[in-house]
């Protein structure tokens, strides 16, 4: 491995992240789009609107990562693609776009029936995105892409026998995905009859994934030769297997109902996938690039390796406080503390007389360092001047009468 | 700067006939998600500081105001992150060449952003969905890396826009980018701290007089109790000390246009030739090299821009005429900016007097009409805004390097994307102004 292969290994850790996690985010859509009608519908899809609302946004931004990544270390190949896959990745945004509006709309909704078509909305455009963004995959798989903009056919770069069935796995993975999930939530919060359902989901989706995954690799083997061979026979093979026994495995544990470690045997199952394919199509990046010739410059490896090891010391442990939360069930179960948990803090804030004088000198001495002196030191001491005269001025506008003497008040205490 | 004209894309220049189309839909995405964007930064702090009055006090009344704004801040947080990946999608979809060429530059300011986008909708998960169910100071504490990540956020957008005005980093060896210094590009560049405070500013000055027009008009219609006039003066106190301080930070931004991109300047004012002791012209139209129908006021430019009334001022003519932006559509977007801005700065400083000196909140029917106006109109000066410096910068996407002609895409059916854009944008438009009125009109008492 070289350096310049590193930013695209985090790429595709990403991209089995957002595979996974944003995939079971898609798949709670098609749940909802298959749900049906009446009380035991609406209960489906309110258990998935639930178990996703508040982790979508975290499972989204792995496609962001994916994209940043791309085309900082990578930015011929990235403009290729984007310009030649067009189509399909501006379906794709659409389709996210809706998805967002759906969210920010379920906030406002008070009657099933509004949350209803709110709903259909959310699940047209939750399979409508996996879709089109497993057609941009199938399109670079089957080195319909090359250098250029555009580099290849606007139509069937995309339209043809492996992107559709690379779009039909992602619909299908992002089904089995969620309906393993939704049921391991579902079993913890004590919802047995709901977890069977899901179960049961989780099992017809994982055999239609998996017949979609074996049809694949006969379609590949006469669209996609190259990638078919290295697959088979070549690099990819040893995670072709580990995807198959992840698979199996994972199909095996929902039948026993064990639901928790199902997860991740899953998630191995789909990450092995990506990595199959990543394997088998290296050293390509397009039909005409290497990865190699694909790099920037090696200080902008240095820089995307260093900011993303650096932004992960934060985001992981973040991850796994949000998940823990949520997959701990702390978001579900909780009783509401309500105020009696309140212990506010007794020091009484005076409002200060100075505050405002302070503003004004603040203001004062910013403006003079800020217009009046041209270096750039003195320019920041102005800038904190101003802040100090945004702080100052704000303690000093909102008076006593607007926020009350800021001590504690009794509880309850109604405007 | 003569070099200039030599790049070498990394890919082929597209065939696009439908490069105004293009622009227009860039443009149109940066419209919906810019104010998205204000509340993104400016709310967190604004809910974090009424939360920490709750946990201060105890009283319900700020438990109220935090949740009801906090489902404020779920609806707009979704279209706000929506609305961003569409720009990320379009950094390839309309600008390949652009990206294709110089993301080894300024890619890794985005793929920081992509981190700080990362903490802002984890803490966001944990924010909106923990009230009720962490402890209060727990739930707080976990608003703060919001309000970090709003910052954080706009910092590094920022230092893109800021590189691509004023491009550095990197040297043109026979028209190919070579000897890439990201981090020096992005972070030595001392070309974006003006823009970023800025639009720091504007996020607040937007976000506060939207909220504040809000609760104003409401007491129009006679709604106005203690919960009301306490949000309103929250909102608009934070809104009223940013536009008193954008006056001067906006001065500094003009300054530091005219010694680094000069022909922006001259597109700002109009100004035609290169002038000694140049005047500024409020209103009137630019044609054939000078401003007609204009209210001149003479030497103020010189005065303003390099604060000596003698001094030379370079006018467009500097530049041949493929080299200058579009005079009037800036013009009239810098005129829109710095006019709102002002009538802002002024209701503000009538708002500071009556809280300040008169220790109550003003009184006249006529200030809450002008409040109700003031939202709108600060979301027209930030977009105004935003086209005085993206405009202005053309015919370049990176300036004095790339031209926008070069970077855009070849692929068909721009005019398709647009209008489809366009109308999906519509929608939810609706949709999030349909939610916001529904939790506007909810009555206090009911449970969220």
């Amino acid at each position: 491995m070289h350096l310049y292969d590193l930013p695209l290994a985090f790429a595709l850790v990403g991209l089995a992240l957002y595979t996974v996690l944003g995939g079971a985010d898609f798949g709670a859509g098609f749940w909802q789009l298959v749900a049906g009608k009446g009380e035991r519908a609406d209960e489906i899809r309110d258990h998935a609107h639930h178990a996703m609302a508040p982790v979508w946004e975290a499972n989204h931004v792995w496609l962001i990562f994916v994209l940043t990544v791309v085309w900082t270390a990578y930015p011929a190949a990235f403009g290729s693609i984007a310009s030649t896959l067009s189509i399909p990745l501006f379906i794709a945004g659409i389709g996210i776009v809706m998805r967002g509006g759906a969210y920010a709309l379920r906030a406002g909704t008070r009657t099933a029936g509004e949350q209803r078509r709110v709903d259909t909305v959310f699940a047209v455009s939750s399979v409508l995105t996996p879709f089109a963004l497993g057609t941009v995959i199938g399109g670079i798989a089957s080195e319909r892409v090359h250098v250029g903009n555009p580099g290849g056919s606007l139509t069937s770069s995309w339209l043809n026998p492996t992107s559709i069935t690379i779009g039909l796995l992602a619909v299908a993975s992002a089904a089995y995905m969620a309906a393993v999930f939704l049921s391991a939530d579902a079993e913890r919060h004590g919802d047995r009859d709901l977890a069977e359902r899901f179960r049961l989901r989780a099992l017809a989706a994982g055999v239609a994934a998996g017949a979609v995954a074996s049809a694949g690799l006969i379609v590949l083997r006469f669209d996609a030769h190259r990638l078919f061979t290295h697959l088979t026979q070549g690099a990819g093979l040893p995670a072709l297997v580990l995807s198959l026994l992840a698979g199996v495995t994972t199909l095996a544990l929902i039948w026993r109902r064990r639901y928790e470690p199902a997860r991740y045997t899953a998630a191995l199952a789909v990450a092995s996938t990506i990595a199959g394919w990543a394997l088998a199509q290296q050293p390509l990046f397009l039909r005409d690039l290497t990865v190699q010739q694909a790099a920037a410059g090696h200080d902008t490896q240095v820089a995307i390796i260093v900011a993303v090891l650096a932004g992960g010391v934060i985001l992981f442990p973040s991850l796994a406080l949000l998940f823990r939360l949520t997959l701990g069930g702390r978001f579900v179960h909780a009783e509401p503390t309500g105020d009696e948990q309140t212990t506010p803090m007794t020091r009484p804030l005076q409002p200060s007389a100075r505050g405002a004088r302070l503003a004004a000198a603040s203001l004062l001495a910013g403006t003079g360092l800020l217009t009046i002196a041209n270096t750039g030191w003195a320019h920041a001491i102005g800038i904190a001047c101003f802040f100090s005269f945004l702080a100052f001025g704000y303690r000093a506008v909102l008076g006593s009468d607007i926020l009350g003497p800021l001590t504690p008040t009794r509880p309850g205490r109604q405007p | 700067m003569t070099q200039i004209l030599t790049i070498a894309a990394a890919l082929e220049p597209g065939q696009q006939q439908y490069l105004l189309e293009a622009r227009q839909m860039q443009a149109l995405s940066f419209a919906v998600h810019i104010p998205l964007v204000c509340f993104g930064i400016a709310l967190p702090p604004l809910l974090l500081f009424v939360e920490w009055l709750y946990l201060r006090t105890s009283d319900e009344l700020y438990r109220t105001l935090a949740r009801r704004w906090t489902r404020i801040m779920v609806a707009l947080f979704a279209a706000g992150v929506v609305t961003g990946t569409i720009l990320s999608f379009e950094m390839g979809l309309l600008w390949p060449n652009f990206t294709g060429t110089f993301g080894g530059v300024f890619g890794l300011g985005f793929a920081i952003e992509g981190f700080s986008f990362f903490m802002e909708a984890i803490f966001i998960g944990i924010y909106v969905y923990g009230w009720d169910r962490l402890s209060p100071r727990a739930h707080f504490a976990s608003g703060i890396p919001i309000a970090i990540a709003g910052f954080t956020g706009s910092l590094m957008v920022i230092s893109v826009n800021g590189w691509m005005n004023h491009p550095t980093g990197f040297r043109l060896s026979h028209g190919k980018v070579v000897d890439v210094h990201p981090f020096r590009a992005l972070f030595a560049n001392s070309y974006f701290w003006h823009e970023l405070i800025h639009m720091y500013l504007a996020a607040y000055i937007v976000t506060g007089f939207l909220l504040a027009g809000a609760y104003a008009f409401g007491r129009l219609r006679g709604r106005f109790g203690r919960y009301e006039r306490t949000a309103l003066a929250v909102a608009l106190a934070a809104a009223a000390l940013a536009s008193v301080a954008q006056v001067f930070v906006g001065d500094w931004n003009g300054r530091e246009v005219a010694a680094t991109q000069p022909t922006k300047l001259a597109a700002f004012e109009g100004l035609g030739r290169t002038t000694s002791g140049a005047p500024v012209h409020i209103l009137g139209w630019y044609s054939h090299g000078h401003v007609e129908y204009g209210i001149p006021l003479p030497r103020l430019l010189s005065l303003l821009a390099f604060h000596s009334t003698q001094a030379t001022v370079e006018g467009l003519d500097a530049v041949t005429p493929a080299d200058r932006p579009p005079v009037n559509a800036v013009r009239l977007a810098f005129q829109t900016m710095v006019g709102i801005g002002s009538l802002l700065a002024l209701l503000s400083v009538v708002f500071l007097f009556a809280r300040i000196r008169l220790k109550r909140l003003p009184e006249s029917t006529w200030f809450y009409r002008a409040l109700v106006a003031a939202g709108p109109l600060s979301v027209v000066a930030l977009i105004a805004g935003w086209v005085v410096t993206e405009v202005g910068r053309q015919p370049w996407v990176v300036y004095r390097v790339m031209r926008t002609s070069q970077a855009v895409t070849g692929a068909g059916g721009v005019p398709i994307g647009y209008a489809t854009l366009a109308i999906v944008y519509l929608a939810l438009a609706v949709a999030v102004g349909w939610v916001l009125c529904r939790l506007y009109r909810a009555p206090l008492a009911e449970p969220i």
